[in-house]
């Protein structure tokens, strides 16, 4: 005895050849049955597309997070379906609301627990350069206590626009090389921040 | 006959004598100043009183003037009558050189975390509270920042101009 | 059971303890906000919790003593930001009522419904997230698109989806445009048969049934001492809501009962919530019914006639003597201000929000106190949760709707 159904019983035909979109593929020499291309591009195209990100949603950018996750803005379209909460496991630290002082060296742990490669977004005005909140106990931005790669601006920042900061760490990530991480300008960024 | 503004004054005057308090009426609301060793006394009978019966501790806040020497601090109640829907406001004087106010928490244990907060902002030592260590600030916060001597901005930051914004 | 079998034959010296310590600490799945807990468990039992915040302290209180009064409307946005109209609304009806300024009834109809939309957008992340909680992520995922419908009211009205800003001292910024009301419109179509939908998925649903119902009880004497106000106190059998008791902005003009609740644990709560949601879309309804009562010249009010408060209009200011020197006093702060203080307090999604505001004739207020909902019944959080299970823990927290901006401030 099945329940009826009422929503969706007349659905629009797609042309399913413009819904798809293929990922391009990188430059390199092909033949019969082979290949060639840099490594770095390979790894880089499928790391963007299946980013794991830790959403640290501690204010109202954490809302529209939620907005962004829900499925009007989907972000699993971009392959950050799976949000974890384990540093471990996770690429992307995007880091959506104010951090105050006390939240800091929380951060600064989460931040440290993570493994190479990863990548930190900031979403919002306050995750950036401590917002409207400019008194005695906010973080003016987290680049005070960790490295930042792409800043959203917003208070919040439209779901759109946190995809638009989504995208541009996709470009990061499809285009870095694989030494970067072993490199001496990288290790210089880090101890600037007191990291080894 | 429902409560109202002239029969809490009256009931408070017959229990407590003339002098001790001095009643305003701002916007609607009875104001009341007591004196700060007789808070518990006076939040008591405002319980235990049945026709007054002010139950609900609505807020418990502190206001720092320092124009008014030796009555720098006050500590403001609210309270609320829910049957009658009165509201009243209940406030203590204490000195900043040495803020010391008897706890509300064994009547109302939603004073708790208020006096906490009280203390975290304005140095209030409330005696008798059980666990009054700072709530919203870090542990290691050494003044008590909402103090009118104290800037809103942490001094040390290096990315804001404070001339840009008018306060050099 | 408080007997412990020792099977393991530890040497001398070594620690034993009866108890683990879990921190459920501030960066938690749970998606909520920041606020730690540090549970002792005895297995997979609660023996006792301390709750600490302050992980999002930003000061609000001392920023507020900085600003003029129509610039701490955006502050008060992020006090409780998923209904951040109703704190605007309460704080300009503080400032009201500290200057003295009635507003008309077109002025109060409108707020009353957007007053409404925005406690049923608290509502529904509320009950969603207890679905996610407990396992049904597909609750979430349905009720965020119709959200998304209240957003874009909220946009046609003053421009920003979810820290709104919405509202001058005395009134609007601008008057509803048709397309507003026609976007109110669809949402009261379309709305009614998602909640329908949403209950059937949850209300009568055995798993969540099993869940929620006896988690986090608390009695009504315990909640009245705690202070609890709002969805929390009625789910546990007082009917006590701002709306009817302090009638503001002409809610004693609308017909509509309070639900209240019988044990105070989680079922109670959702239920209870959701029967909210109901209620104010029938508060929405007539609120909308009476807007439309309104004809010709006084169809256009959309805010009090207050020019010492209220910025008048840009043409005016470019092209009249009185609206440029009336911009010029507001602006710069030359208006008088009355001495005083006052209290007022709304009905937010998580109870009664009051704002506590002490004026000495300055520009700025000589203080200002937000009296937090959550901030307040958090206390009890301990008491809620002793010896029920972990995950019931995790429960009873969303269902609370704790969020962390309005805990903090």
């Amino acid at each position: 005895m099945s329940r009826p159904v009422r929503f969706n019983i007349h659905p629009i035909p797609s042309e399913a050849k413009d819904a798809v979109s293929v990922a391009e593929a990188p430059e390199g020499y092909a033949g019969e049955g082979f290949f060639t291309t840099q490594l770095s591009s390979v790894v880089g195209l499928a790391r963007k597309n299946s980013m794991w990100p830790l959403p640290f949603a501690t204010s109202c950018c954490g809302i529209e997070f939620m907005a962004t996750m829900a499925s009007h803005y989907d972000l699993a379209r971009f392959g950050a379906e799976r949000v974890g909460f384990s540093p471990r496991q996770c690429d992307l630290l995007m880091v959506m609301g104010t951090i105050a002082k006390k939240m800091g060296p929380v951060l600064r742990q989460v931040y440290l627990q993570m493994a190479e490669p990863r990548w930190v977004i900031a979403v919002g005005a306050c995750a950036s350069s401590g917002g409207i909140f400019d008194s005695y106990s906010v973080l003016q931005g987290i680049d005070q206590i960790i490295p930042v790669d792409v800043y959203v601006p917003g208070c919040p920042p439209r779901p759109e626009a946190i995809l638009d900061g989504f995208m541009k760490i996709q470009e990061l990530v499809g285009q870095e090389s694989i030494r970067r991480r072993n490199s001496e300008q990288y290790k210089a960024l880090l101890n600037s921040y007191g990291i080894e | 006959m429902a409560l109202n503004n002239s029969i809490i004054q009256e009931k408070l005057v017959a229990q407590f004598g003339e002098e001790m308090f001095s009643f305003s009426e701002q916007y609607g609301m009875l104001c009341l100043e007591a004196p700060t060793e007789q808070n518990l006394k006076v939040l008591q009978f405002l319980y235990d009183e049945p026709t007054l019966a002010f139950r609900f501790l609505t807020d418990l806040c502190a206001v720092h003037d320092p124009e008014k020497p030796g009555k720098e601090i006050c500590v403001v109640y609210h309270l609320h009558n829910l049957i009658e829907n009165v509201r009243i406001r209940l406030k203590v004087y204490t000195s900043v050189a040495d803020p010391k106010v008897f706890t509300a928490t064994r009547l109302f244990e939603a004073a708790n975390w208020m006096e906490r907060e009280t203390y975290d902002f304005y140095g209030v030592q409330f005696v008798g509270h059980p666990n009054l260590k700072r709530v919203l600030n870090v542990d290691e916060m050494d003044y008590f920042p909402l103090r009118k001597e104290y800037p809103l901005e942490d001094q040390t930051r290096i990315d804001k101009d404070d001339q840009m914004f008018g306060r050099g | 059971m408080t007997e412990h079998i020792q099977h393991i034959q530890l040497p001398e010296g070594s620690i034993e303890k009866q108890t683990t310590t879990l921190n459920l600490g501030p960066t938690h799945p749970a998606t909520h906000g920041v606020f730690q807990n540090i549970i002792e468990l005895d297995g997979e039992r609660i023996v006792s919790a301390e709750s600490t915040v302050g992980y999002i302290h930003r000061a609000f209180e001392k920023i507020a003593e900085r600003r003029p009064l129509y610039q701490i409307t955006p502050l008060t946005d992020r006090l409780n930001y998923c209904s951040s109209p109703i704190n605007n609304m309460g704080w300009h009806l503080t400032c009201e009522k500290l200057l003295g300024v009635e507003t008309p009834k077109r002025v109060d109809y409108l707020r009353v419904i957007i007053m409404e939309l925005a406690r049923i957008s608290d509502h529904l992340i509320c009950n969603s997230i207890v679905g996610v909680d407990t396992g049904a992520f597909t609750g979430f995922l349905y009720v965020m698109q119709y959200r998304e419908l209240i957003y874009e009211i909220y946009e046609e009205v003053c421009g920003s989806r979810l820290t709104t800003n919405i509202g001058r001292i005395g009134g609007f910024e601008r008057n509803f445009s048709n397309t507003a009301f026609t976007k109110l419109e669809k949402f009261l179509k379309e709305y009614p048969d998602v909640l329908k939908e949403f209950e059937n998925l949850f209300n009568r649903n055995r798993i969540f049934m099993e869940r929620t119902i006896g988690g986090g009880a608390i009695s009504a004497e315990r909640a009245l001492n705690y202070g609890f106000t709002g969805p929390n106190l009625r789910a546990a059998g007082v009917d006590y809501d701002v709306r009817v008791q302090n009638p503001y902005s002409s809610y004693q003009d609308f017909d509509f009962i309070i639900p209240v609740g019988k044990t105070g644990d989680n079922y109670d709560r959702f239920l209870v919530r959701n029967e909210e949601m109901w209620q104010s879309l029938s508060i929405i309804q007539q609120a909308y019914r009476k807007i439309q009562e309104f004809k010709g010249e006084e169809a256009e009010v959309f805010h009090a006639n207050v020019p010492e408060y209220y910025l008048p209009k840009k043409e005016d200011v470019y092209t009249k003597m009185e609206a440029l020197i009336w911009h010029f006093k507001i602006i710069m702060g030359e208006v008088e201000m009355p001495k005083g203080e006052v209290y007022q307090a709304v009905e937010g999604g998580n109870g009664e929000l009051g704002f506590y505001l002490i004026s000495d004739g300055g520009r700025t207020p000589f203080r200002l106190h937000f009296r937090r909902p959550c901030f307040i019944y958090y206390q009890a959080y301990p008491e809620l949760v002793k010896g029920s299970m972990l995950s019931d823990a995790v429960v009873t927290m969303s269902s609370l709707n704790l969020i962390a901006g309005e805990m903090d401030a």
